[in-house]
């Protein structure tokens, strides 16, 4: 009974689904219109709630892609024995509704008033809330310096990759494509470890606030890295997601 | 394929949402302190260990089972007694 609901509690809302977009072959980008949507900040998250005919429910988390005051935006990436993700990258057509509730999240945000510079790392879909944060920090006139240091498998893997090309100013992209690379590629080719860290990543005098997303092996190399170089451990945001779709 | 099982550690933002549907505010960007070992902690630091059975959520430092959430029917049953503070 959403008339009857506390307000400020969260409460499951129906979503219908105004578009979709597939970003790479296992990637889909959904657009989701929520009536009384209350708006989110840059890096947060939502839950969708799936429900079978036999009445079983199954939950997950993803993190929003758009920025505050854009359409609300998921990038949701395919998992092969996952519960959801199948349905939501290869099933849900314009018009289709869904559960979800949101938006989650006080501690993975950025805000402009926090400042930066910004050193951003992602590990395969753990780009999606660092995209809200880029997107933000241009509509919100922000010109902190931020680097985005990215980790994918293979040059077909990246997502958002036409936008990532194109960065706004101040802002550099670094990727690492950790199984495959296309011919001539000069970048980098193995998983993000201390030695790349030291390259690409602000200095720590530098005072960088630092946000990692991505598998959960990925975001643990790539703190303990940034400690390792002298961030301190509270300018260290971290959010993991479990395993990765491979 | 599941992966080790450290591999599927999750962080506290994972259960932002429970919690938030729970305690009717954000509680990732909260301390909690450990029972245990006195480590203090924001929410969305801490291990979450998720399964069809329930959440648990652990201290990183000394691994003490800080909270355990389980659902049946649609009551969640809430268990904070490894934390000796929460907010």
């Amino acid at each position: 009974m959403a008339g009857t609901a506390v307000r400020g509690r969260l409460t499951w809302e129906t979503a219908t689904v105004s578009s979709v977009l597939d970003e790479t072959p296992s990637v889909r980008t959904v657009w989701l219109e929520v009536p009384g949507w209350p708006g989110h900040r840059a890096g947060q998250h939502l839950d969708i709630r799936l429900t079978a005919e036999d009445g079983y429910q199954a939950e997950r988390s993803y993190s929003i892609a758009s920025a505050p005051g854009e359409p609300l935006e998921i990038t949701v990436e395919r998992l092969e024995d996952g519960e959801v993700s199948p349905y939501l990258t290869q099933e849900l057509r314009a018009g289709d509704q869904i559960e979800v509730r949101g938006p989650i999240g006080g501690y993975f945000v950025w805000e402009t008033a926090m400042g930066g510079p910004l050193l951003l790392a992602a590990g395969g879909s753990g780009v999606v809330p660092l995209r809200a944060i880029l997107r933000y920090r241009i509509m919100a006139g922000s010109s902190v310096p931020v680097r985005l240091l990215y980790s994918s498998r293979g040059w077909a893997d990246v997502i958002y990759s036409d936008e990532l090309s194109r960065p706004s100013p101040g802002v550099e992209v670094v990727h690492t494509l950790t199984r495959s690379h296309p011919d001539g590629w000069t970048g980098y080719t193995r998983r993000v470890d201390a030695a790349m860290l030291a390259q690409v990543a602000f200095r720590a005098q530098e005072r960088a606030l630092a946000y990692v997303c991505g598998p959960t092996n990925f975001v643990e190399a790539v703190a303990a890295g940034l400690v390792g170089l002298g961030y301190p451990a509270g300018r260290v945001r971290t959010e993991r997601f479990g395993a990765s779709g491979q | 394929m599941l992966g080790p099982l450290e591999d599927r550690v999750l962080d506290g933002n994972a259960i932002g949402g429970m919690l938030m549907s729970l305690f009717g505010a954000d509680m990732t960007a909260a301390t909690g302190v450990c029972g245990s070992c006195g480590a203090v902690s924001l929410v969305a630091e801490l291990a979450v260990y998720q399964s069809e059975l329930g959440t648990v959520v652990r201290c990183r430092v000394c691994d003490a089972v800080l909270m355990v959430f389980v659902e049946v029917r649609g009551i969640t049953c809430v268990d904070l007694q490894g934390l000796a503070r929460l907010g």
